[in-house]
C-alpha cells in the first residue's frame, strides 16, 4: 500500500512502489488533469508540484512522491496558480490545451520561486515544456503579466 | 435544406463575379446575397462537394431552452483551431445571443444529420460559414415570429436584441427563454425569408479582439473551452469516464508490412495488474487506416500494460514487408537525387525550358531535401471502445468521426449504425488524427471483453515510430537568366512518395491533389517553365501532416527563388514581386490544378496581386532593407495554399557556436473574410513556431525500414527558447473575398523563409532539411 497526499486529501492505493506517480493519479486515483504525453520527463504535459516544486510525475515513482503532491484540479485554489490561469485566459493562450495544465504547474511553480522573473529565467524554466501547437509566445506573455501585477501588489 | 435542394440546379453565377459587380461592400452583399444561387453550392466544389455535404437546419444545430440557455450543436473536431468557439461564435452573433448564456455540444458521428464532419485541409469555417449563420438566421426568425404572434402584431414590429425580442413600437419584451417551446414549434422559414445581419450589426464576427501583437485589446469573447483547460477540467480522449475500464497497449511491426510469427508473453503476464495477451490482425499493404496488427496488452491500469509489453518477446517476419525491410534513408535519399537528374512526367509546361536553359547566359540549379516527420500532437493517440450485444461504442480524439465510425464498423463486421462515435477534444491533431486506426485496435481488443470498455493508448515511442509519416522530399530545380539576371526559364522536378500508396497499389508519382498543392500553381511569369514528377516508391505509411505537400513545394521553390534572386543579384523582394508580375488571376484549370482544395476556381483563382500585397505588407512591417548588425540578416517566403495566401519575413541570427536566434517574424495573412481574427492570429503564431521545427531540427529516419528516433529526446520539436522573440501578425483586410483556410498555410512558407534568413545572415545556403548542426563549425 502507498499513502499519496493529492491537493490536500489522503489516498491509500494499492499500487507497485514503483508505478509512477502520473498513472496513480490518473488511472487509479481517477483525476485526468495530469495528461501523459512522452513517459520521459521530456515534455513537462505530466507536471505536478511535490511540496511546491514542479516534477515531472510521469519519471517518479509513487515511493518517491512523499510529502504534499498538488494537480491541476488545485490550482483555482491557489493564489498564484489562480493568476497564472486567469492571465491563459486574458491571452488566449491555449490552443489545443493539452499541454497546457503541465505549463501552468511550472509556471506557477516559477513565479512562487521567483515572482519577478526576466525574460530569460522565464524562457529557461519553461525550456521543457513542450508546445506543439505552438503557443509559446503567448505563454511568455502570461507568465510576464502575472510577474507584472504582482509589481503593482 | 440540403444541396438537393431545387434552387443549387441554378448555381451557375459566380458568386465572386457577383461580389465584383457590387460596389456598396460586404454588408449590402450579406444582406442581399441569400436569393441568389451561391457558387460555393456548386454541387462540385466547395461544401457541397463533401460527403454529406452541409446542412443548415437550425433543428439540429440550435437548441434554446426554456431558461434561456442557447445550446449550439458544433459538428466539427476541436483540435486547437478554436472552431468549437468560432462556430458557436457564428451562431450566437447571428442569433443575438448573450455570449456568457451560450454553450456547446460536440456532435457524435453523424454524417447524415450533421453534414461532413472531417476536420481536415482547412475547411472547417470556408465550408460552415454560410450554413451555420442560415441556421441562426432562421432561429431568429422563429424567434420573432414566435413574438409576433404571442403579441398579435405583424413580423416587421418586432426585432431581436440581445437574448431577447423587442415589440417596437410598445416597447415589449420576451427573452429567448420565454419563447423558446412556442419556436420550436414553428416551421422552419426558407432560404428567401432569411436576412442575415449586416457587417455593423454584427458584435462578433470579423471583429478583432484578445491579444493583439503583444498588446491586449479585449478578452471577450473568452474561448468556449478555456475554463476547462487551465483548470485541468477538459475532457481529452484518454479523459473519459468510463466504468470500470480495461487499458491495453499494443506491440506493432517495425517494419511497415512486416508480420507477427511468433510471441512468448510468459514474462508479461508475471507483471502485476497484466490480465492478458491476444494477437491483433494486421492488414498487410496497403493499411490504409487499418491496424498494423501486433501483440495487444491488457490489463488494470496504463502503466501495466506498458511495462507488460516490454516483457514480451516477439518474433517478426519481415518477409512480406519486402524492400521495404530495407529502406534506409540516407540511401533513399541519394537514390532520388540521382533520379532528379533525369525528366519525369510532365506536369506542366510553358514555351521551351530546354532550349531557353541553353541560350541563358547563366544558369542555376539547387536541389533541395526535406526528411520524414511524424505530426506528433502532444496527446498521444488513445480511443476507448466498449462491445455489447452487436453495438459498439467509441470515444476517441478523432478529426474524421464519419471514417472512425466505419473502420471500427468494418473491422467489427458490423453495420454502420450499430457503432456510435463521440468525439473528444484532441490534444492537436495535425493531420495524425485524421486516421482513426487506432480506433480501429482498441476496437479489436474490446471484442475480446464483451460489455468492458477497453482504452488504447499509444506511448510516444508508438507514435514516432508508427506515425503516417510526412513525405521525404527532394526537389530539384534549375534556372536560366539572361544577361541582365531575368529569369527566362525555370525548371522543377519534384519527386515524393504519394499518400495514394496508402490505400491503393503504389502510383510511385503524385496525385493531383497533391501536384495542386503549391507545385502546379507556381505563379511565377517567366517565358518558360516546365514541371515534372519523377517516380518515388513508398516504403512507409505515407499520410497528411498540416499543410502536407505545400511544405516540401512552399521550400523548394521560395529557397531556390532567392538564389536566383541573389545569382542575378537582385533584392530578393524587389526580384520576386518581379517574378509574379503585375496583379492577375491565374485560373487553377490553366495551370493543370484541377483540384484547387476542392473549391471552384471562378471563385478561388491564384490571384498573384493579393500574393504581391501579402509580400508588400510582411516587408514593409519588417523594415525590409534596412542595415543589421554582423550576422543578422532578413529572409522572405511566401506561399499559397488553401486558398489563403501567406508572406514571412524572419530577422535572424546565427551566433559564433552557430545557434539560430530569431529575433522577429513578420506574418502577412489573406484569408478573404475573417470569421474570428483572435484565433487566426493564434494559428498563425502556432504554425510558426511549428515551422521553425520543420526548418530547425524535426526530422525522422529509418535504418532497414525501423524507425531510428524513440521520443522527445531524438525527435526534436521547437521548445521555447526557440520561438521568435516577437511574432508579429499582419491581417490584411479583405471582407469582401470568398473564406479560405486558416489552419494550414500559415506553415508552408517558414521554413524557407527561415533558411533565407540564415543565408542573409551567415551567407550559408541550407538545402537539406533539418538545419541540425549544419551552422556548427
Amino acid at each position: 500500500m502507498v499513502t499519496l497526499n493529492i491537493n490536500g486529501e489522503q489516498h491509500e492505493l494499492d499500487v507497485p512502489d514503483n508505478m509512477p506517480l502520473l498513472w496513480a493519479i490518473r488511472d487509479v486515483v481517477g483525476m485526468k488533469g495530469t495528461k501523459f504525453g512522452c513517459g520521459v520527463s521530456q515534455c513537462g504535459a505530466c507536471t505536478v508540484h511535490l511540496n511546491g516544486t514542479a516534477i515531472r510525475s510521469c519519471v517518479t515513482p509513487v515511493s518517491a512522491a512523499k510529502g504534499e503532491i498538488t494537480t491541476i484540479e488545485a490550482m483555482a485554489e491557489d493564489p498564484v496558480g489562480s493568476k497564472v490561469q486567469q492571465a491563459w485566459l486574458d491571452l488566449g493562450v491555449a490552443q489545443c490545451g493539452y499541454c497546457q495544465g503541465g505549463q501552468i504547474m511550472n509556471a506557477t511553480a516559477l513565479l512562487k520561486r521567483t515572482p519577478n522573473p526576466d525574460t530569460s529565467e522565464i524562457v529557461d524554466a519553461m525550456a521543457g515544456n513542450l508546445c506543439r501547437c505552438g503557443t509559446y509566445n503567448r505563454i511568455l506573455a502570461a507568465i510576464e503579466r502575472v510577474a507584472g501585477k504582482e509589481d503593482q501588489a | 435544406m440540403s444541396r438537393s435542394d431545387d434552387k443549387l440546379l441554378l448555381a451557375n453565377v459566380s458568386r465572386r463575379r457577383f461580389l465584383m459587380g457590387l460596389a456598396g461592400g460586404s454588408a449590402l452583399v450579406l444582406a442581399a446575397r441569400w436569393d441568389m444561387p451561391l457558387a460555393n453550392e456548386k454541387a462540385q466544389f466547395g461544401a457541397g462537394a463533401m460527403p454529406g455535404g452541409w446542412v443548415d437546419d437550425p433543428n439540429v444545430f440550435i437548441h434554446i431552452d426554456s431558461d434561456g440557455t442557447v445550446t449550439v450543436v458544433n459538428n466539427r473536431s476541436e483540435m486547437g483551431q478554436g472552431i468549437r468557439t468560432s462556430l458557436v461564435l457564428l451562431a450566437a452573433d447571428e442569433l443575438g445571443a448573450d455570449w456568457d448564456r451560450v454553450k456547446v455540444r460536440q456532435a457524435e458521428a453523424n454524417q447524415e444529420k450533421y453534414g461532413n464532419q472531417n476536420t481536415d485541409g482547412s475547411r472547417s469555417m470556408r465550408h460552415w460559414y454560410d450554413p451555420m449563420r442560415r441556421a441562426a438566421a432562421a432561429a431568429r426568425l422563429m424567434l420573432e415570429q414566435a413574438a409576433a404572434n404571442q403579441w398579435s402584431v405583424p413580423l416587421h414590429e418586432v426585432r431581436t436584441d440581445i437574448h431577447k425580442v423587442i415589440h417596437i413600437p410598445s416597447g415589449k419584451e420576451l427573452g429567448f427563454g420565454e419563447l423558446a417551446k412556442a419556436a420550436r414549434g414553428l416551421d422552419v422559414p426558407g432560404r428567401n425569408d432569411l436576412v442575415l445581419k449586416t457587417d455593423d450589426e454584427l458584435r462578433f464576427i470579423g471583429r478583432e479582439s484578445g491579444y493583439i501583437n503583444g498588446k491586449l485589446e479585449s478578452a471577450y469573447p473568452k474561448a468556449i473551452d478555456g475554463e476547462d483547460i487551465v483548470t485541468g477540467k477538459a475532457i481529452f480522449g484518454a479523459d473519459v469516464e468510463v466504468e470500470n475500464p480495461l487499458y491495453a497497449v499494443i506491440a506493432r511491426p517495425p517494419v511497415y508490412g512486416s508480420k507477427l510469427e511468433s510471441y512468448d508473453d510468459s514474462e508479461t503476464l508475471k507483471v502485476p495488474g497484466v490480465q492478458k495477451t491476444l494477437e491483433i490482425e494486421g492488414t498487410g499493404q496497403p493499411a490504409g487506416f487499418s491496424p498494423l496488427g501486433g501483440v495487444a496488452v491488457v490489463a488494470t491500469n496504463t502503466w501495466a500494460a506498458i511495462e507488460g509489453r516490454r516483457k514480451l518477446k516477439i518474433q517478426w517476419d519481415n518477409g512480406p514487408a519486402g524492400d521495404n525491410a530495407s529502406y534506409t534513408s540516407e540511401s533513399y535519399r541519394k537514390a532520388l537525387e540521382e533520379r532528379a537528374q533525369s525528366p519525369g512526367r510532365v506536369i506542366r509546361e510553358n514555351g521551351d525550358v530546354e532550349g531557353a536553359l541553353k541560350q541563358a547566359g547563366k544558369t542555376v540549379s539547387a536541389t533541395y531535401y526535406m526528411p520524414h516527420m511524424a505530426q506528433s500532437p502532444m496527446e498521444p493517440m488513445v480511443a476507448t471502445v466498449v462491445v455489447k450485444n452487436g453495438e459498439a461504442e467509441v470515444w476517441a480524439p478523432v478529426q474524421n468521426p464519419r471514417a472512425t465510425r466505419d473502420t471500427v464498423a468494418g473491422r467489427l463486421g458490423m453495420d454502420r449504425e450499430k457503432v456510435r462515435v463521440n468525439v473528444t477534444l484532441l490534444g492537436g491533431g495535425f493531420g495524425r488524427k485524421s486516421k482513426p486506426d487506432y480506433a480501429a485496435e482498441a476496437a479489436s481488443v474490446a471484442q475480446a471483453f464483451e460489455g468492458r470498455p477497453v482504452r488504447l493508448q499509444w506511448t510516444r515511442e508508438d507514435d514516432i515510430h508508427h506515425a503516417y509519416f510526412h513525405a521525404v522530399s527532394v526537389d530539384h530545380l534549375e534556372a536560366g537568366l539572361d544577361s541582365d539576371g531575368n529569369a527566362l526559364a525555370w525548371r522543377h522536378r519534384t519527386l515524393s512518395p504519394s499518400i495514394g500508396s496508402l490505400f491503393a497499389p503504389d502510383p510511385e508519382h503524385k496525385g493531383e491533389f497533391e501536384l495542386g498543392m503549391g507545385f502546379n500553381t507556381m505563379p511565377f511569369s517567366i517565358p518558360a517553365i516546365r514541371l515534372e514528377n519523377p517516380p518515388a516508391p513508398a516504403h512507409v505509411r505515407i499520410g497528411w501532416f498540416r499543410s502536407v505537400y505545400n511544405l516540401p513545394h512552399a521550400w523548394a521553390i521560395q529557397s531556390f527563388a532567392h538564389e536566383v534572386s541573389v545569382a542575378a543579384g537582385r533584392d530578393h523582394r524587389d526580384y520576386v514581386l518581379e517574378l509574379l508580375g503585375p496583379g492577375r488571376e491565374i485560373h487553377n484549370l490553366t495551370v493543370g490544378d484541377g483540384w484547387n482544395y476542392g473549391e471552384d476556381p471562378d471563385m478561388h483563382p491564384i490571384d498573384t496581386g493579393r500574393m504581391r500585397a501579402v509580400v508588400e505588407e510582411a516587408t514593409a512591417a519588417a523594415g525590409w532593407g534596412k542595415e543589421l548588425p554582423e550576422g543578422r540578416g532578413m529572409g522572405l517566403a511566401f506561399h499559397h495554399s488553401f486558398v489563403s495566401y501567406t508572406a514571412i519575413v524572419f530577422d535572424v541570427e546565427v551566433d559564433d557556436s552557430g545557434n539560430v536566434i530569431i529575433h522577429r517574424a513578420d506574418i502577412a495573412f489573406d484569408c478573404g473574410r475573417q470569421a474570428n481574427p483572435e484565433r487566426i492570429r493564434s494559428q498563425l503564431e502556432g504554425a510558426c513556431v511549428m515551422g521553425i521545427g520543420v526548418a530547425l531540427m524535426s526530422e525522422v529516419t529509418f535504418k532497414d525500414g525501423v524507425v531510428q528516433q524513440d521520443n522527445f529526446d531524438t525527435y526534436l520539436l521547437p521548445r521555447m527558447p526557440d520561438a521568435p522573440k516577437e511574432i508579429h501578425i499582419h491581417l490584411m483586410d479583405r471582407q469582401d473575398e470568398p473564406m479560405g483556410g486558416v489552419g494550414e498555410p500559415g506553415l508552408p512558407p517558414v521554413a524557407p523563409a527561415l533558411c533565407n534568413a540564415i543565408y542573409a545572415a551567415t551567407g550559408k545556403r541550407i538545402r537539406r532539411l533539418p538545419v541540425g548542426d549544419q551552422l556548427k563549425a
